[in-house]
């Protein structure tokens, strides 16, 4: 990893003011939102938008063609272009031949994304952002942190050290003071500008039509005071219908901010006459910058379903630690990610997609339903076959990928940890592995992998059957959890087999966007799983049963692998993860809870993929309860634990922080046992919770079910 | 009786929906009682015939139905001729909207004529009229009433201007008023 960009996410670690502000925000936002979107449907909404956008963007040329029919009937100019420089010679052309000197201009990302104000600036015409925010980056000569509060990096005591500085002097540090003061100082420049410039949040094609939105009302003064008024709007804000506008109108105000609707929205379709009686000059700059090549991708479609809420941003909690500048200077977060790979560069995104952990909360709240952890895999993917993967992730995956290799190394890995293993714990390692043990414990490897053990369980010779597929953490590092897992299916009267030529589940390469790797360990797992005819195939960690279900086939579709395409699918009708079986069991009478346990409170944890990819989150509560068990929710119960794989060994830096929060969410529940479906989490939160000295017991739900049942 | 209830339901909704953001929802029977209350308010808050303390108001069609001249008398600085350095320098704009949708607290008007948008932008204080009978349930219901091809500029309000751009903290009023005073008449035709 380039030493500039880890030093640009320690800058932003160590900033408590960014940690603090993002931190409190996250909290806030998650709250307002759910209560914004109270009694709506909103997997309905995010489904028509979906379509919606999803139809324009098949149809950009016709949709900005017949825009500029309906808009330059109304007198409305209209440029149409795909080269970010003619859009700026255009409008410096326009000022120009105007006589302009001063331009006010509304928030507008797509100004940013061809950095319009310096190239008026050069030219000696002045550019003033009335956004409250962008006018405070504008004065301090940064670039926009979030796409929707641009300035959230920011104390109010820089912002006034900002305005002392830059504006005037005298200034003190409280809020009212200070908006006020900018408006003050905004309002004349408002009056006097020669030129308004502005964004557009949607252009409808049938009517010609913008909307923007805005809370300030910088846009209505932008639209309304100067005599020419230029929007600047991508491509991707095209929608056909005007009825259309209210699905997006109903999510956006909702998705970025929590409210129900923004102060003010503005729907202009033509020029209404200035304040002297004359027609507004009104210009309206459609421009392509690669958005129409975006929509021939049949991956990266999908991304152009986007309204630019910034709700992936709100919710991610790597973003929440770090802020925008570390993803770059327009663009930022998940979709920013995405983004800058496409109005950039591809190269451009090679540091930050590394940012993502994979939680999948930003697809959960996406309301333009766009899969953006999977379309950062995907730039992974591509990243990975542009340049080719690093040397040393390239020698992990040439032993992951051999089997037998690997298994005699975790073997001899379980001999070599003797002299730091203490009561199933490795507290410290030595040197350049010491990070790893810095803020969590790690678990010894297994003396005897489940592998092993397995054989040595005296099992009842059932005719229903199931395969069970450990993972690497279950074989290695926690037998127990597959030995539990045996004894509750026992009980219902199915015998458990662990075929051997099972191997790596391939998560590790493809969220490497190793994908060629990852496609042969899913062939090599089907060949073994499907050996022999069982009913079903359990595993007891999510991130395996995703694979095994899903990624499989994903994977060797992405690489062309079609005639192994059937048997893929034929595995995954048959796999479960273990809590959904035991709950099916259950209701079948198959299963019975002990009478007169000794039980306590619990709390639980949400492991992603369980939540997020398996829907499966309630099924292990509930099971719990029925046990006698009494759950006590944490905070943020569904927020990620920071493991994400191999993420905590690439940037411990960030994925440490996230487990302390965790940590501290556990510890304020105040119930004894914590459960958990994953047994990644179980050791990045049991290792963390170790390290604190802390007594509360962290169990994976097959081991407390497994005392439960009878 | 069910469209009086469902009228009812909606005035409702609105005012809790409105007042949430900070608006200020009046309702009253008459026109008349209207003209009683603006006046009351325009008094309130020092409106005088001097820089800084105007108030101007756009053509709203419900002056052409009372008698503007109690108006004028009882507040010498009301303005009817808007320019745009009376309204930058006016503590109230005052204008009348066509809709308003109860879901979100949110009028909507047809703001072609730049003096309605410079009213309500402008001054500290926006007091805006709206017929009971023009209360429509949601966005969706608006939007099939407006027609963009006659309305080159549609202006949805919902509360004063605001920002949380300094640490998130909501600040009322920037660019636009800090108050925002809606009366619901009864009495008033629907103006679409």
């Amino acid at each position: 990893m380039n030493q500039d960009f880890k030093q640009s996410i320690l800058d932003a670690l160590s900033n408590p003011n960014l940690t603090g502000a993002l931190g409190n925000f996250s909290v806030a936002y998650r709250a307002g939102r759910a209560k914004a979107y109270e009694g709506i449907d909103f997997e309905a909404l995010r489904t028509q938008i979906a379509e919606v956008k999803s139809s324009a963007s098949s149809h950009f040329d016709e949709l900005a063609e017949q825009f500029t029919k309906a808009a330059e009937a109304r007198g409305t100019k209209v440029f149409r272009t795909s080269d970010p420089k003619a859009v700026k010679d255009y409008i410096l052309k326009l000022a120009q031949e105007r006589g302009v000197k001063s331009i006010v201009k509304s928030k507008s990302m797509a100004t940013e994304e061809i950095h319009l104000n310096k190239h008026l600036e050069k030219a000696g015409i002045e550019v003033q952002e009335t956004d409250l925010g962008e006018w405070i980056i504008q004065l301090a000569g940064q670039t926009p942190s979030h796409m929707v509060m641009p300035a959230i990096h920011m104390t109010k005591e820089e912002v006034t050290e900002v305005f002392n500085e830059k504006v005037e002097e005298g200034q003190k540090p409280d809020i009212p003071k200070l908006v006020k003061f900018a408006r003050g100082k905004l309002r004349p420049m408002f009056l006097n500008a020669d030129m308004g410039i502005s964004g557009a949040n949607i252009a409808v094609a049938e009517t010609g039509s913008i909307v923007i939105v805005t809370n300030e009302g910088n846009a209505r003064l932008v639209s309304t005071l100067p005599k020419i008024h230029v929007a600047l709007v991508g491509y991707e804000k095209l929608i056909e219908h005007f009825k259309d506008i209210a699905p997006i109108l109903t999510a956006l105000p909702k998705s970025a901010t929590a409210q129900l609707l923004t102060s003010y929205v503005s729907i202009i379709s033509g020029p209404a006459p200035n304040t002297d009686g004359t027609p507004k000059e009104l210009h309206i700059i459609l421009m392509d910058n690669r958005r129409t090549e975006m929509s021939h991708d049949p991956r990266f479609k999908e991304a152009l379903q986007c309204i630019r809420c910034a709700s992936c941003l709100n919710v991610c909690p790597v973003f929440r630690l770090v802020g925008g500048h570390v993803f770059g200077k327009v663009y930022t977060g998940g979709i920013g990610t995405i983004l800058t790979a496409w109005f950039d560069a591809l190269k451009a995104s090679d540091e930050i997609q590394s940012l993502c952990i994979q939680c999948g909360s930003c697809r959960d709240v996406c309301p333009g339903k766009i899969d953006i952890p999977e379309l950062i895999l995907e730039l992974r993917r591509r990243l990975a076959v542009e340049q080719g993967q690093p040397m040393i992730q390239k020698a992990i995956f040439s032993v992951v990928n051999n089997r037998t290799l690997f298994h005699t190394m975790m073997r001899a890995a379980s001999i070599g940890q003797k002299p730091f293993a203490k009561d199933g714990f490795i507290r410290h390692l030595p040197m350049f592995l010491s990070n790893m043990t810095e803020n969590r414990s790690l678990p010894a490897i297994a003396d005897e992998p489940f592998r092993d053990r397995i054989k040595k369980i005296k099992q009842p010779k059932c005719t229903e059957k199931a395969a069970f597929f450990g993972g690497c953490l279950v074989d290695f590092a926690y037998p127990e959890m597959g030995e539990a897992v045996v004894r509750v299916l026992n009980k219902a009267g199915i015998e458990v087999t662990f075929p051997e030529g099972q191997t790596c589940c391939g998560a590790p390469a493809r969220y490497s966007g190793a994908y060629e790797v990852a496609a042969q360990n899913g062939a090599d797992n089907i060949k073994a799983l499907l050996e022999e005819n069982v009913k079903y195939v359990i595993s007891a960690c999510p991130t395996c049963t995703v694979a095994l279900k899903q990624d499989f086939i994903a994977n060797l579709e992405a690489v062309g692998r079609t005639a192994d395409l059937p048997a893929a699918r034929q595995l995954a009708e048959k796999v479960m993860d273990f809590s959904t079986l035991v709950n099916q069991l259950v209701e079948e009478g198959r299963l019975h809870f002990k009478a007169g346990l000794e039980t306590s409170k619990f709390t639980y944890h949400d492991s992603c993929h369980f939540k997020r990819t398996l829907h499966a989150d309630q099924t292990p509560r509930k099971l719990m309860k029925q046990a006698g068990y009494e759950l006590v929710e944490m905070d943020e119960c569904d927020m990620c634990c920071g493991m994400g794989g191999s993420y905590t060994l690439k940037l411990p830096e960030i994925s440490a922080p996230i487990l302390q929060r965790k940590l501290v969410n556990i510890e304020k529940a105040g119930a004894p046992l914590l459960l958990i479906d994953c047994p990644g989490c179980v050791m990045q939160i049991r290792g963390g919770l170790d390290k604190r000295g802390s007594k509360i017991k962290v169990e994976h739900t097959a081991q407390r079910l497994a005392e439960s049942l009878e | 009786m069910n469209a009086i209830l469902e009228s009812s339901a909606l005035v409702e909704q609105f005012k809790t929906r409105a007042e949430a953001v900070s608006a200020q929802v009046e309702r009253v029977a008459t026109k008349g009682q209207a003209l009683d209350l603006i006046i009351r308010l325009l008094q309130q808050e020092g409106v005088e015939d001097k820089p800084h303390c105007y108030a101007v108001s756009a053509a709203c069609p419900l002056w052409d139905q009372v008698d503007k001249n109690n108006l004028v008398a009882a507040v010498p600085g009301l303005k009817f001729a808007v320019t745009r350095e009376l309204a930058a320098d006016a503590k109230v704009g005052i204008s009348q909207m066509e809709w308003a949708l109860a879901n979100t607290g949110t009028l909507v008007q047809s703001a072609d004529e730049v003096d309605k948008r410079l009213v309500s932008t402008l001054p500290l204080l926006h007091i805006a009229l709206v017929s009971t009978a023009a209360l429509l349930p949601d966005l969706p219901a608006v939007l099939s009433r407006v027609d963009p091809r006659k309305a080159a500029y549609i202006s949805f309000i919902t509360g004063p201007s605001r920002t949380a751009d300094i640490e998130r903290v909501l600040t009322i009023g920037v660019h636009g008023p800090e108050r925002l005073i809606i009366i619901l008449v009864d009495d008033l035709e629907v103006a679409a």
